[in-house]
């Protein structure tokens, strides 16, 4: 309540107070002054042996009106400009305290958000260049496996065909080896068994034929 | 064993003003502790200025705090700079009342001039302050608005009757209140003490019945001295929003 105790109109204020106080102290003397001429026999203090009400005693007006309107009057100048004012300045002092905390911590949190969308940010782009790299080396890989795959494939069957190719020159070599052989082998027999020499020419024909026969 | 002994004015040391006994008496050195109690509490409260309160820091913001929001409430937020008037006079009656529960002290609450003189200061600062905002348009208070023209020679004294009777009404509730409680405190108390001295040893049996109806009146009369203060207050709360804003 910032306010509450704003010093001009507060003095215009106690201004009023104070005139409503002594107007009333005159009012009451006159009431007073009257009532007591009615009530001669109260004595001060009052023998209270009468048995009446000590309140309605007129004889203690005076004095209560005169030490409420002095107590009152101090009591309302103490608080209006001492003590009240006191409190509500340590009522500020916390409220703004604990709006200023509210805001510092309202700030502190806007920031920590800030950071937080950044690293996420960050994290995102580190997480996007992790996997470029990984595709990138994938491809890599599988573009060298794949050269290399069909380098091997290519040597493969480039061994294959020598390989077949040196089996089949050993495999006619065996055979005219085989032919020869076989013709020198039939000379030699018709020689030793049936005296007959046979000419190269015939033998080779004769071997020639059966390998055909077989053949087919 | 009168009951009413309670109320006497003793004249401590006598003053004579202008023909007038205004003698410093029990009554006016209960009106001086009180203010010095109300100082002193919210002074010696607030002192430390504490961020965290302690007890005597809480009471001072407490009672602050109560009478602010009896004002905003009750007066509207015009009502402000009248804040510590009725501050004044919620703690005033409040510990007037409260000094009065503790025994052979002297309760100046329950005097009809005090609190007549109390709720006339309510009237006529009331008055001062409506006839300042309004000028002569304060009289216009006293014609309801709306109400046919007809009827307002029955209605105007009635409103005015109904306004000047305020101060009656607010010092009358205070007094009888205050008086009223006491003399019932010191009638049982004197009922157990007649039945020690008039029956004996049986007295001091039947006698335990007055004395417990004293120790419930006596949490009542707590309350009641509170709640007289509270109505007080409130009643000088409207009585201001009423001067503030004519209906």
């Amino acid at each position: 309540m910032p306010n509450l105790l704003a010093k001009g109109r507060l003095a215009r204020w106690s201004g009023v107070a104070g005139a409503s106080l002594a107007t009333l102290t005159t009012m009451a003397g006159t009431v007073l002054a009257a009532a007591a001429e009615h009530a001669p026999n109260a004595a001060h203090g009052g023998e209270h042996a009468s048995g009446g009400l000590p309140q309605l005693n007129p004889a203690n007006f005076p004095t209560q009106i005169f030490w409420l309107a002095l107590t009152f009057g101090v009591l309302y100048y103490l608080m209006s400009k001492k003590a009240l004012p006191r409190v509500a300045e340590v009522l500020e002092a916390r409220q703004e305290r604990i709006s200023r905390d509210l805001a510092k911590a309202a700030q502190l949190k806007e920031e920590a958000g800030a950071i937080l969308a950044q690293v996420e940010k960050s994290l995102a782009g580190a997480r996007a260049e992790a996997q470029g790299i990984i595709a990138e080396a994938a491809a890599g890989i599988e573009a060298n496996n794949h050269a290399r795959q069909a380098q091997l494939n290519a040597d493969i069957a480039e061994r294959l065909r020598t390989a077949e190719a040196s089996i089949a020159a050993a495999k006619d070599q065996a055979l005219a080896n085989i032919r020869t052989e076989s013709a020198g082998i039939v000379r030699d027999i018709t020689g030793r068994l049936a005296g007959v020499d046979v000419d190269q020419a015939q033998a080779d024909a004769a071997v020639a034929a059966v390998l055909e026969e077989r053949r087919g | 064993m009168d009951p009413l002994h309670q109320f006497q004015i003793n004249s401590l040391f006598q003053i004579v003003l202008g023909g007038y006994d205004v003698s410093f008496t029990n009554s006016a050195f209960f009106m001086v502790v009180a203010v010095a109690a109300i100082y002193a509490l919210l002074v010696m409260g607030v002192a430390n200025k504490s961020m965290v309160p302690g007890r005597l820091q809480s009471l001072a913001e407490m009672f602050y705090e109560f009478v602010a929001n009896l004002v905003r409430d009750n007066a509207g937020h015009d009502a402000k700079p009248y804040f510590p008037f009725v501050f004044s006079i919620f703690m005033f009656v409040l510990i007037g009342n409260m000094i009065g529960m503790i025994p052979y002290t002297f309760t100046f609450t329950s005097h009809i001039i005090v609190t007549f003189a109390l709720a006339a200061t309510v009237f006529v600062f009331v008055t001062i302050l409506a006839l300042l905002k309004h000028g002569l348009h304060f009289f216009s208070f006293f014609m309801p608005h709306g109400a046919p023209i007809a009827l307002a020679p029955i209605l105007i004294p009635i409103e005015v009757i109904s306004y000047v009777m305020r101060p009656v009404s607010l010092s009358i509730r205070l007094f009888a209140n205050m008086m009223a409680g006491h003399t019932m405190l010191k009638v049982f108390a004197g009922f157990t003490v007649m039945m020690i001295s008039g029956m004996g040893a049986l007295g001091f049996v039947t006698g335990l019945v007055p004395l417990a109806i004293n120790v419930a009146l006596t949490g009542f009369e707590f309350l009641v001295a509170f709640l007289q203060a509270y109505v007080f207050s409130i009643l000088t709360c409207l009585y201001i929003r009423d001067a503030l804003e004519l209906h």
